[in-house]
């Protein structure tokens, strides 16, 4: 389904020179900064209109930098358009504008963002850990954050753990075989 | 004199022992489980407490929704890190004699996880009996797991647990 | 006289509880028996399945995929494998999107007896429990000739299935069809006309039409508030729209109509099911793109290239190119859909599950504000929720 003729309807009222506009295999992507996040949101909320946060999650980017880029899904409740608004952000701790005032479901995933990344949204009514106990320390879905596995206790030997022992290829040439070999852990 | 009083200590110490074997059959034939099922296991123990494999049959009538009510904690699903006190909690308001029963790979060993969120077995925690293996067990393989259980219940005096865990 | 105060009592309820549908925990605000706020915390199965799944390759992962919605767990690997097999630009054989979409309607039917079933365990009607999950055997019987596994299938690949549906599955898949609508009659004459389940689901666990939108509900929940809205219909993937089905809408928004939607969605579920049978074309089950999908055995033995490709996918599985992906698929639960991001090597960068029980749930506050106590156990029953969907 192409959902690219939503980016043209959402271009007079949304300041255009601040977003970047994609396409992917028919997904309508919009990439934007922090400071104009909620004036794209509420735009697509109340023009286009996308009555209805479908997903918002994260994904951390480390090595690139800028390092987290939060993803907004939004969709239509009973139509078919959809969505994506990218935002990049990094910082210590990063910090983005709540969406709670446009899409009040946004409350509960923003929590998690928070939980798992570290991302601060200000003016989220209750910004506190969702899915770790309330004491815990860090991010668990950060890259630099181990998976922390448990290996088997033997006598006099350590195994490895499972992702030491799944091999990590890194991408490779789409034509052929071959490419690195695998790291020592993945 | 002491000839006697050996032969009625004999006769009192015959009679303990059948005492205890009726306890223990008693025990055994109505091993009440507290509900906990934790997640996917615990939609297999549903099963078996329905029509088709039916738990009840083997004494466990009723899942029990209070701990202090219940004398079998069938832990069924991944322990996470933040569900790890409520468990101990759980456990430490059964009153005795109370067994458990691990279902599932997840509650026996940490199971498919082995990650900052999951407990690595609920062993780590709570004295174990018997573990189900299986992810999920069939509900078969959860009535083998509490028939073991019952042999264990049968057998010991009342109220000890043996050391280690039977693996079903 | 002046030092008589009020206070309400906060009431923690699980998160072992009988009623949670799992390990759920509800901080309700109490006053005499009106709940004036509810707060659930989750968190309890929280698995970090999210970021176990960046450690194993797109075949490894659907084991871990089977065990985050675990009723619907068919459901589940549908909305994991349309976005690997969209980034990796493959096709599924026709055979096989049938098959998928008849394993899919045939869980979606189990998921909502599990529903049913635990949904009247709580208000104390255990025979429909009982009739419930006498009925969901004989689904867990076609799964396990299917795939070998009652609960977990692992049964789809990218770019099919595993295997093809063995003889034995036909007559048993007919007969469990033949025989739904007299199940669901008689669910419906246990339940339609029963004082107990109309006084207890009546207007209770009200969410109305804009609540539901604004808290991105999806599912029989937002449909039974009204909103028209199936991403079967709207948004058709994996040939869904070849098929003829209605979608059940109600307009109340209580726990009643969500009811009567899931029960309507049942013989809907079997409609589809019946036409996927009808109508299952020949032909391969898998893709025969080698870079994707495992060579069939037989070949093994003949040819060189198969063995290679075999090893290679065993060991190294496929590299989808850099990029993301997001497919929206209909869960029994409402709208489930994998955003999964790709760096080009053989393990995801990021998957992330968009869990119809995390955004459902958090309509519960608002459906239980100012009600009885006793509402909160309908409310929770009638969203239908998942732990592991919710905390994964």
């Amino acid at each position: 389904m192409d959902q690219t003729p939503i980016l043209d309807r959402l271009r007079p009222h949304v300041p255009w020179g601040l977003t970047t506009p994609k396409e992917e295999r028919g997904r309508a992507i919009l990439l934007t900064t922090p400071g104009v996040l909620l004036e794209v949101l509420q735009a697509a909320r109340t023009h286009l209109p996308l009555d209805s946060l479908v997903d918002l999650t994260c994904w951390d980017r480390l090595p690139d930098a800028p390092r987290f880029e939060v993803v907004y899904l939004l969709g239509q409740a009973g139509g078919a358009d959809r969505l994506t608004v990218k935002v990049q952000v990094d910082g210590d701790p990063p910090r983005l504008p709540t969406a709670t005032g446009i899409y009040p479901g946004a409350a509960w995933p923003e929590r998690e963002v928070y939980d798992m990344f570290g991302v601060v949204f200000d003016g989220h009514p209750d910004l506190r850990r969702i899915l770790m106990p309330d004491d815990w320390e860090g991010h668990p879905l950060r890259r630099d954050f181990p998976l922390t596995e448990e290996a088997v206790e033997f006598k006099g030997h350590t195994p490895k753990v499972p992702s030491e022992i799944i091999p990590f290829f890194r991408p490779h040439s789409p034509s052929g075989s071959g490419g690195d070999p695998p790291p020592g852990s993945g | 004199m002491g000839v006697i009083a050996s032969d009625r200590d004999l006769e009192r110490n015959i009679l303990t022992t059948t005492v205890d074997h009726i306890v223990a059959w008693a025990r055994k034939s109505s091993l009440w489980p507290a509900q906990f099922g934790l997640a996917c296991c615990a939609i297999e123990m549903m099963c078996a407490a329905a029509s088709r494999f039916d738990i009840a049959r083997f004494g466990s009538e009723l899942f029990r929704a209070s701990p202090r009510q219940s004398d079998l904690m069938i832990v069924a699903g991944r322990v996470s890190q933040k569900m790890a006190p409520v468990v101990r909690h759980i456990y430490d308001q059964m009153l005795e004699p109370k067994w458990v029963i691990a279902m599932g790979d997840c509650a026996s060993t940490g199971g498919l996880y082995n990650n900052y969120a999951v407990v690595q077995g609920v062993d780590k925690i709570i004295p174990v009996d018997v573990y189900v293996a299986g992810c999920p067990p069939r509900p078969e393989a959860l009535l083998d797991g509490l028939r073991l259980l019952q042999e264990q219940v049968a057998r010991g005096p009342s109220g000890e647990r043996r050391s280690g865990g039977r693996a079903s | 006289m002046s030092g008589l105060t009020r206070e309400t009592l906060t009431l923690n309820m699980g998160p072992q509880h009988p009623s949670t549908h799992g390990v759920l925990r509800l901080i309700l605000e109490l006053e005499g028996e009106i709940v004036r706020t509810c707060t659930p915390v989750i968190g309890y199965l929280h698995t970090g399945i999210e970021k176990e799944m960046e450690t194993r390759t797109y075949l490894q992962n659907v084991t871990l995929v089977d065990r985050i919605e675990y009723v619907a767990a068919y459901m589940e690997e549908m909305a994991f494998y349309l976005p690997v097999e969209r980034l990796m630009g493959v096709e599924v054989p026709p055979r096989a999107r049938c098959i998928r979409v008849l394993m899919c309607e045939l869980n979606r039917i189990a998921s909502h007896l599990l529903y049913l079933g635990t949904g009247c365990l709580d208000l104390n009607l255990s025979s429909v429990f009982m009739y419930c999950f006498a009925d969901r055997e004989r689904f867990l019987d076609l799964s396990e000739m299917v795939s070998g596994q009652r609960m977990m299938p692992g049964y789809f690949r990218a770019g099919g299935v595993a295997a093809d549906l063995p003889e034995e599955f036909f007559p048993a898949a007919r007969a469990f069809l033949d025989d739904l609508p007299r199940r669901v009659d008689e669910y419906e004459r246990l339940l339609d006309d029963n004082l107990i389940w109309r006084e207890r689901t009546e207007g209770v666990a009200v969410l109305g039409r804009d609540d539901a939108i604004a808290l991105s509900a999806t599912g029989p929940v937002l449909r039974g508030s009204g909103v028209a809205h199936d991403v079967r219909k709207v948004l058709p993937y994996a040939g869904y729209d070849e098929f003829e089905f209605d979608v059940p809408v109600r307009a109340e928004g209580d726990a009643y109509a969500r009811y009567r939607v899931r029960m309507e969605e049942m013989r809907q579920s079997r409609k589809i099911a019946l036409q996927a049978l009808e109508r299952l074309p020949d032909g391969p089950v898998l893709t025969g793109d080698r870079k994707v999908a495992l060579p069939p055995r037989a070949e093994l033995a003949r040819s060189m290239e198969a063995v290679i490709h075999q090893f290679k996918l065993v060991s190294e599985g496929m590299h989808p190119p850099a990029g993301d992906s997001y497919v929206a698929t209909e869960s029994a639960r409402g709208e489930k859909g994998y955003f999964i991001v790709s760096d080009g090597s053989n393990r995801p960068a990021r998957v992330h599950v968009r869990a119809p029980s995390f955004y459902n749930l958090q309509t519960l506050p608002v459906m239980v504000a100012n009600r009885p106590l006793s509402d909160v156990v309908v409310a929770v029953a009638s969203i239908d929720i998942i732990l592991g969907d919710v905390d994964r």
